[in-house]
């Protein structure tokens, strides 16, 4: 399935929002999920399913004023 | 010393961890200045680099209290879905709500501010809001929930100061029982020393430090100007007039024309 991943137009095999973070080497990450606009606390990523189309947001921490 | 959501402050420098030199750098601005706080942000990240992963790591071992903020966000909803991701990613119900409504002065867009404050105290966070000095405005995000304000001194990275002296000390005089931080703006510590002259409760700037020559001792002298402000507004200023007094005294004075 296709997603827009941070913006970035992908090919996907995956499932749910969990298995997206895990494929992108981030599923250990300090990160918060976001689908189509809307948080995905991290304790819903298991049960959330991807579908074709999605725009997903990944951020992490960085540096802020 | 004025509390900030029931945390009190031992330094009431708030310090921004972007555009520095380096990572080492940063550490050392908060080590030499002693900040309370760091601001911080959420950004894209990659598994590629997970540049987010090491700094993560380098902010939680400063040992500070974390500001998350929900910079460039210019709607409402942007922001309220920013701050539910900085709550989880920081542990923190701490928010800088920023909602930006004009791209050349980064003016705050007041009316989204009120209504993503309101929606964010409702839901439990402690907003700690980006705004103007208009006395309207900042009732209004009282009412919304707020318990600290946070004006702005000048256009943020603008180096200006504190821009509309009137209109912020009236703000001082107008809430007095309200935390305020002056934020954004801020050039020079003698800005810092002024606004905690006008009796406001802590400072937040970044650019000033992080661009200077030597980050680390302009937080140092920002932090020592802050201490020297909070301590000249405890002591009780004297009043300014118009004409002069002479301080030593004419009683006694020989006659020697």
């Amino acid at each position: 399935m296709k997603l827009l991943l941070n913006g970035a137009s992908m090919d996907v095999q995956v499932g749910t929002l969990e298995a997206l973070l895990t494929t992108q080497g981030l599923g250990d990450a300090k990160v918060a999920t976001a689908v189509n606009g809307a948080f995905v606390p991290a304790n819903f990523r298991g049960a959330y399913l991807l579908s074709d189309g999605d725009s997903v947001e990944i951020l992490a921490p960085m540096q802020g004023g | 010393m004025r509390d900030f959501y029931g945390t009190t402050l031992d330094c009431m420098l708030m310090l921004g961890t972007a555009q520095y030199p380096s990572p080492h750098v940063l550490a050392d601005a908060f080590k030499r200045s002693a900040a309370s706080v760091a601001t911080v942000s959420l950004r894209r990240e990659s598994g590629r680099d997970r540049a987010g992963q090491d700094f993560w790591h380098l902010i939680r071992d400063l040992g500070v209290h974390l500001l998350p903020n929900t910079a460039g966000c210019h709607t409402v909803k942007e922001a309220v879905t920013t701050a539910h991701m900085a709550r989880e990613v920081f542990n923190t119900k701490w928010i800088k709500l920023e909602v930006i409504g004009e791209e050349d002065t980064l003016q705050p867009d007041v009316f989204g501010l009120v209504e993503a404050a309101r929606i964010l105290s409702e839901d439990g966070f402690q907003v700690f809001p980006y705004t103007t000095e208009d006395l309207v405005v900042a009732d209004k995000l009282l009412h919304a929930g707020c318990e600290v304000l946070m004006p702005w001194g000048a256009p943020i990275g603008s180096g200006l100061g504190l821009n509309n002296l009137f209109g912020l000390r009236t703000m001082r005089a107008h809430f007095p029982d309200i935390t305020l931080v002056i934020d954004a703006g801020l050039g020079l510590p003698s800005h810092a020393a002024q606004a905690m002259e006008l009796g406001f409760d802590a400072v937040l700037l970044n650019t000033a430090v992080a661009k200077a020559g030597d980050p680390a001792a302009m937080a140092l002298a920002f932090a020592t100007a802050i201490q020297a402000g909070h301590l000249a507004a405890a002591a009780g200023p004297m009043c300014p007039r118009d004409m002069a007094t002479p301080s030593t005294p004419v009683i006694g004075k020989a006659f020697l024309k």
